[in-house]
């Protein structure tokens, strides 16, 4: 079995983030990270390939600048390869373009399966995996939190509004994982050192085939008009517990005439 | 300023249109002259109430007979809107809206943008606003496309209110195959078990997060709840481990809650989780760290041991 797993490399959510006030784009000065959210699919990827008997698990990314470094991450996991399309004219793209980029990178790559988080951590517009498959006509089946593959039909437990949806869909399909779907492993030492020899195939636009006219901002056809402040919620009264916090949450209570 | 039509993508279930459905026509109904609804299902039950909340028209394909939605509404709305071209398109965010928004964004080529609070047009053309970094910043967008607007909404961003209208005009739309990508079948559904307030419209919340140290003592979290009369929550960290289900889920991935009390216990206040609930009108936290972010938007905190002021609070409660 054949696995694509998308996978983003985003700046560290542990710190502040920042637009660049020039471009209004998110600031990635710093080194980026594989998404959390991608560790999901990438682990989910291993579990079923495992499962199956044997496969390949290959990553794909887009990034402005040749990033690699969440890559190495997940191909310490335990990914094969990794195709990464990096070209400057990527800045500033948006879900649909994106998710043109993935799609014609993926759709040289054959897969039976294709995976990917339900959104990015940063970006968090959870519509490109499902653009994805929109690009290379595939069926797709959107926030999954289990997966099954039974010979050529894929049984995953979709997330709704009101609880799950039991979902089935054959081969190829595109499938993207919620959080917490299996639990990401880490690394280990052997895995970080053979990451560090595993191919990375970098594509740019033109090797992809891919007009740069739907990249880009031109190819968002939308415009950042401005950035305000938002409202700051006030910071009330902070009291330490001296067992006794809790008559000053019923008088709290009261005064909102809840109790 | 406004224009002619905006055309409202609806969910909803067992014939009723949900709240966020009632949010967007409110939204709609105060940018265009004419709002139109179109539902991917039985959208001719829920006729008299989106006529009753503005809504001249329901364009619906029926019931989709257990085919997974996104694409196959796609496919019909591209067929609806080759006839109907409506100035833009509300989407809610959940997931059928996010599948459909998405598919049709690739069909007809035209952006989509996500996660917007507010619309307005301005010199014609249609601005959404956007919180980012956990909501202390609005980023303002303008589509620049030709073509509809495509917007995506978060729950409860919008007050959803009945104008008295008449029930609206029910207009069949015929199903369009969208080939082998329509081949997703639902085979079973699981609704899960609710009882008491709900997440989405309780007037007091209590959620729950990692600080509970372990997925038993959520239980005091939901007993705490019944006693408020409240529904009970939850941060990511804790739905993410199992512990509870993501129907309890409150942030940017789950639900927006804007109650009159949010109790958090045990919540640091991550950004994911501020996103869904800092519109509430009254906020406690409970929390052993007196650095938590959570105290930076709560009127009432307390910095202390939730497995000591809850169970003291339940027998507080108890007591009146």
């Amino acid at each position: 079995m054949k696995v694509v797993v998308c996978v983003k490399q985003i700046p560290d959510p542990a710190l502040p983030g920042e637009l660049d006030p020039s471009t209004n784009y998110l600031k990635r000065d710093d080194k980026l990270i594989l998404d959390e959210s991608d560790s999901y699919g990438v682990e989910m990827a291993l579990q079923l390939v495992e499962a199956a008997g044997g496969g390949e698990v290959s990553l794909v990314s887009m990034a402005a600048n040749g990033e690699v470094s969440g890559l190495r991450t997940a191909l310490a996991m335990g990914a094969e390869d990794a195709v990464l399309v990096s070209d400057d004219a990527l800045a500033g793209s948006d879900a649909l373009g994106t998710a043109r980029v993935l799609g014609a990178a993926i759709s040289r790559m054959s897969p039976d399966l294709v995976l990917a988080g339900v959104e990015s951590s940063d970006g968090y517009t959870g519509t490109v995996p499902e653009m994805i498959a929109g690009v290379l006509e595939m069926p797709s089946i959107t926030f999954a939190k289990q997966i099954e593959v039974d010979g050529t039909t894929v049984k995953v437990q979709r997330q709704t509004e009101a609880g799950y949806d039991d979902v089935e869909c054959q081969i190829p399909v595109l499938v993207s994982v919620t959080a917490g779907v299996v639990e990401p492993r880490y690394p280990s030492f052997k895995g970080i050192m053979a990451a560090k020899k595993k191919p990375v195939e970098e594509l740019d636009l033109a090797a992809l085939g891919v007009d740069a006219a739907v990249v880009g901002q031109s190819g968002a056809r939308q415009e950042t008009v401005r950035v305000t402040a938002a409202e700051e919620r006030q910071a009330g009264e902070v009291i330490e517990d001296e067992g006794d916090a809790h008559d000053k949450i019923v008088e709290f209570l009261g005064e909102l005439k809840i109790v | 300023m406004s224009v002619e039509t905006i055309l409202v993508f609806g969910e909803g279930d067992e014939g009723s249109p949900s709240g966020l459905t009632l949010e967007l026509l409110a939204a709609a109904r105060g940018l265009a002259t004419n709002v139109e609804v179109f539902v991917a299902g039985d959208g001719a039950a829920m006729a008299a109430e989106l006529g009753a909340h503005g809504a001249t028209r329901v364009h619906t394909t029926g019931p989709l007979d257990g085919k997974l939605m996104g694409v196959h509404a796609a496919a019909a709305l591209q067929a609806h809107m080759e006839t109907s071209s409506p100035d833009a398109v509300f989407f809610g965010q959940t997931p059928d809206g996010r599948d459909t928004a998405a598919r049709l964004a690739v069909r007809i080529n035209q952006p989509v943008v996500t996660n917007n609070v507010g619309a307005s047009f301005e010199d014609g053309t249609l601005v959404v606003e956007e919180p980012v970094f956990g909501g202390t910043q609005n980023v303002f967008t303008a589509f620049k496309n030709d073509g509809p607007a495509l917007a995506m909404f978060r729950p409860k961003s919008f007050e959803a209110e009945a104008t008295g209208g008449g029930e609206a005009e029910v207009v069949a739309v015929d199903a369009v195959d969208p080939g082998p990508a329509g081949s997703a079948s639902v085979t079973g559904r699981h609704v899960e078990e609710r009882s008491g307030p709900q997440l989405d419209d309780a007037e007091v919340v209590v959620s729950g997060g990692r600080g509970l140290g372990q997925p038993e003592a959520f239980e005091m979290i939901d007993e705490l709840a019944g006693l408020l009369d409240a529904a009970s929550g939850a941060s990511r960290a804790i739905v993410d481990a199992g512990w509870v289900p993501y129907s309890k889920q409150v942030g940017q991935t789950g639900k927006v809650v804007k109650p009159n009390v949010y109790l958090a216990c045990g919540i640091s206040g991550a950004t994911q989780h501020l996103v869904g609930m800092k519109g509430s009108k009254h906020i406690i936290a409970i929390n052993k760290d007196p650095e938590a972010p959570i105290f930076g938007v709560a009127d009432l905190g307390i910095v202390g041991d939730v497995h000591k002021v809850v169970p003291a609070l339940i027998e507080a409660m108890k007591s009146r």
